[in-house]
């Protein structure tokens, strides 16, 4: 039965997130806007100590084998909306497993889900990260050149090569007994075929952080490149079972595709959080001149600014439900990459759309620092271009409707 | 808990609409736009499917109660078929939904029957006004209690089937508030225009001109309630059917694309076009979701649900525009020929910024 009612226990969670998005974000966003590369350590803290208190480990879903209909990824969507809400930036100082967890999630064996992932139930704000670009592999994730070869007199996996954009990677390796999650090849000469996920923990000799970067936005999340040089990991790292290592088939690529299915959809509703943030204040500093948005009127009547309000509500509600849509098929473990890529795009697009058009707006107001929206117009840019750019989940978009395989539409 | 999946029953009705919409209506939709009519048969064989007798109760001849959803869902498919028969199937509901909604009891257990348990038969409303900035809140046709009767005056346009109309709902500014009155055929003052109306679209539809001039009926004839659930029930069918034509806009073209050779290669296979059936697709989606979101609302008399309708219905419009430009263009110029239909749903896609009124679920 078609039903829009979010679930009770969702509404729970985000009554409780709204507080500390008020109280632990917002007040706090233009200080870690303006000093880069300082941590959040209070937000951190109480973020795990709260997930500790509630039995949690982390966001991501799986970690629960309660009973009743699956919602984790419905939840976590949530979640991330209403934290984005806060601060987008912030947000991705979150503990516990993210997008590295994710790749754990989707790819790898139970004992490995175990081994990896018990490490955020831990005493201390545990990190993860992710690491598939490359100075020379963007968007075509094909063409990553760092490079796993296998030890057969120690059993161990060695691996080289430089990953640069890493979201996190501070923290999981150098702030936190965390871990990163290294796209590798195992056979340069087989493109997709030969790439597997490797995990890499902290205080892995070989692994270093060598750069932070200085970025447009969403500066309170640092984003890394990491040198991998002789680096050597268990066997047993290698995600997935150990047929991954012989299998010629795209397995690996495969693994890479069903962890964007699963988050994209969450960097979506990244996005969300922060358009309805936006629009929210918009409406608010707009009432507060005294404007207020006549909805129900023809279109001729409207005034430009209106319109603009209107558009954006439209742009903002039905891109949130096109994020839900895809989570729900997650859960419910329905395919979803076309889904999945869709959110992406439209969510792209609309807090690009939504924080520009607020800047546009306010005037000078909105150019001024002493608000958060031209933070927000810089924030919003990112969702645009990690997880796959526009372009990027275009394409995914398109040959799924077009029943094309990559070499027929590239 | 959220649930992006119809019911059976919706699924079986959904199945039963969209077979008669392929089977039925679209392969009658080119020539019933350049004759300018429908079949007689056409329109009674989906009369026959009783999607509107399906949100009837059974005391006024009926065998259901409404659901929005299911209506929007229906709505959909039909126009996925063809919008005219799409409209003109559910003509009679623009006179019996309104008394549904906003009638007394008396009204519904008179009027109701003889129009849901009988063959299709023209009742109609008139809604829209002549004039660029029409706002079906704020009319220009009114109504003034006189004695026991009401007299309406005023000018209406885009009343389908008016001509043969064996009685309609005007729509008038009461004291200040819109409000449906049931006029029955004949009325003295009560002018159908002699001549169909002309208009970019919808050809296959006669809809006329309105006039009242004086018209006096009786008080009993006031639909007494809200216009607003009503409106929503307008704005979130249109906006269903909107779906529904840009879905096949966008079918046509991405099947086109796939087929047709350019520069060595499909036309699907360049990104500019690629790119654009991505975005068609996703917006089509996304105005979907928002559709569905206002009917469930509806159905669950939720206090926004006048908003939502509006939203959904305004985001159907630039919708509209959008997919079915697109569906054009990635044609070239074969979309611009009249073999093709993607320049028919063009012109009905900038339509839907007009057409408040034309259905109601
Ligand atoms: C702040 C930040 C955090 C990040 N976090 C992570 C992380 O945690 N882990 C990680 O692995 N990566 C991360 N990234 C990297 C990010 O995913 C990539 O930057 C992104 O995928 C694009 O790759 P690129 O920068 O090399 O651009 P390129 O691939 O060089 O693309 C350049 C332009 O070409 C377009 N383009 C590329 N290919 C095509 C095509 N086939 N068709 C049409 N257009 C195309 C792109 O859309 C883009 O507009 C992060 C990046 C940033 C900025």
């Amino acid at each position: 039965m078609i039903d829009f009612e979010t679930p009770e226990k969702i509404v729970g969670v985000c009554t409780v997130i709204k507080t500390v998005a008020d109280n632990m974000m917002r007040p706090v966003s233009r200080h870690f806007d303006e000093n880069e590369h300082e941590i959040p350590w209070d937000y951190i803290n109480f973020m795990h100590t709260a997930a500790r208190a509630m039995g949690g480990s982390s966001m991501a879903p799986g970690d629960s084998k309660k009973e009743g209909p699956r919602i984790g990824f419905q939840r976590l969507a949530h979640m991330v909306e209403m934290l984005s809400w806060g601060d987008a930036g912030i947000y991705l100082d979150t503990p516990g497993g993210m997008l590295g967890s994710a790749a754990v999630s989707a790819t790898g064996t139970p004992e490995q889900k175990e081994r990896f992932l018990a490490r955020f139930r831990g005493e201390t704000p545990t990190f993860d990260a992710m690491c598939m670009t490359e100075a020379g592999a963007g968007s075509d994730t094909s063409a990553i050149r760092t490079t796993a070869v296998l030890d057969k007199n120690t059993k161990e996996w060695v691996l080289n090569g430089e990953k640069i954009f890493v979201t996190a990677g501070h923290k999981a390796l150098v702030d936190s007994q965390g871990f990163i999650v290294v796209w590798a090849t195992i056979d340069p000469s087989a493109g997709r075929a030969g790439m597997r996920p490797f995990v890499v923990e902290a205080g892995t000799p070989g692994c270093q952080v060598t750069k932070m970067e200085h970025k447009l936005g969403i500066r309170a999340s640092d984003t890394v490149s990491i040198v991998l040089q002789d680096c050597r990991v268990p066997f047993d790292n290698i995600l997935g079972s150990p047929e991954v290592v012989t299998d010629k088939a795209t397995t690996g690529f495969k693994g890479a595709m069903a962890t964007f299915d699963a988050t994209r959809p969450i960097v979506a509703a990244q996005a969300i959080g922060l358009a309805r943030a936006t629009l929210e204040l918009l409406k608010e500093m707009l009432a507060e001149k005294g404007v207020t948005i006549r909805y129900g009127l023809p279109r001729q009547k409207l005034t430009s600014i209106e319109k603009d309000v209107i558009d954006m509500e439209i742009l903002l509600r039905s891109a949130w439900w096109l994020v839900l849509k895809a989570v729900w098929m997650m859960d419910n473990g329905k395919p979803n990459a076309l889904e999945s890529s869709m959110s992406k795009v439209r969510a792209g697009d609309v807090v690009n759309r939504i924080t520009q058009k607020a800047v546009e707006i306010m005037g000078p107001l909105g150019y001024s620092r002493e608000y958060l929206l031209e933070k927000w117009f810089r924030d919003a840019k990112i969702s645009d271009i990690y997880e796959g750019t526009g372009q990027i989940n275009r394409l995914v978009v398109a040959r799924q409707i077009l029943g094309y395989r990559s070499s027929e539409l590239r | 808990m959220y649930s992006f999946e119809p019911t059976d029953e919706q699924k079986m009705l959904i199945d039963a609409v969209s077979r008669y919409a392929a089977s039925d209506l679209r392969p009658a939709a080119h020539d019933a736009d350049e004759n300018k009519e429908l079949p007689p048969k056409l329109i009674s064989k989906g009369w026959e499917l009783g999607v509107l007798q399906a949100s009837i109760p059974e005391a006024y001849g009926g065998f259901g109660d409404r659901s929005a959803v299911t209506g929007v869902l229906a709505a959909e498919e039909m126009a996925h078929g063809d919008l005219a028969g799409a409209l003109a199937v559910g003509t009679p509901g623009l006179f019996a939904l309104p008394i549904l909604l906003s009638g007394s009891e008396e009204q519904k257990s008179q009027y109701l029957p003889p129009v849901i348990a009988a063959d299709w038969k023209a009742y109609t409303a008139a809604l829209i006004e002549p004039a660029f900035d029409f706002d079906p809140n704020d009319l220009k046709t009114v109504a003034k209690a006189e004695g026991g009767d009401y007299i309406l005056n005023g000018e209406k346009t885009f009343a389908p089937f008016a001509a043969n109309a064996e009685a309609m709902i005007v729509y008038a500014k009461l004291d200040g508030a819109t409000k449906g009155f049931i006029v029955p055929k004949g009325a003295a003052g009560l002018k159908v225009g002699e001549e169909r109306e002309k208009f970019m679209g919808l050809n296959a539809i006669p809809f006329f001109k309105v006039t009242l001039e004086g018209v006096k009926i009786p008080k009993t004839n006031l639909l007494a309630g809200d216009f607003a659930p009503v409106l929503d029930a307008s704005r979130v069918a249109i906006a269903a059917m909107a779906i529904g034509v840009t879905k096949a806009a966008f079918e046509y073209s991405r099947d086109y694309a796939k087929e047709r050779d350019v520069f060595g290669v499909k036309v699907a296979q360049k990104q500019a076009i690629a790119f654009m059936l991505a975005e068609m697709v996703t917006e089509i989606e996304a105005i979907r979701m928002l559709v569905w979101e206002t009917a469930w609302m509806i159905d669950k008399g939720h206090a926004e649900a006048s908003k939502q309708a509006y939203l959904a219905a305004t985001g159907a419009i630039d919708m509209a525009m959008m997919v079915t430009d697109r569906a054009v263009q990635i044609l070239g110029g074969h979309g611009y020929i009249r073999e093709h239909p993607v320049e028919m749903w063009m012109r009905e896609g900038r339509g839907f910024a007009t057409f408040t009124g034309l259905a109601m679920v």
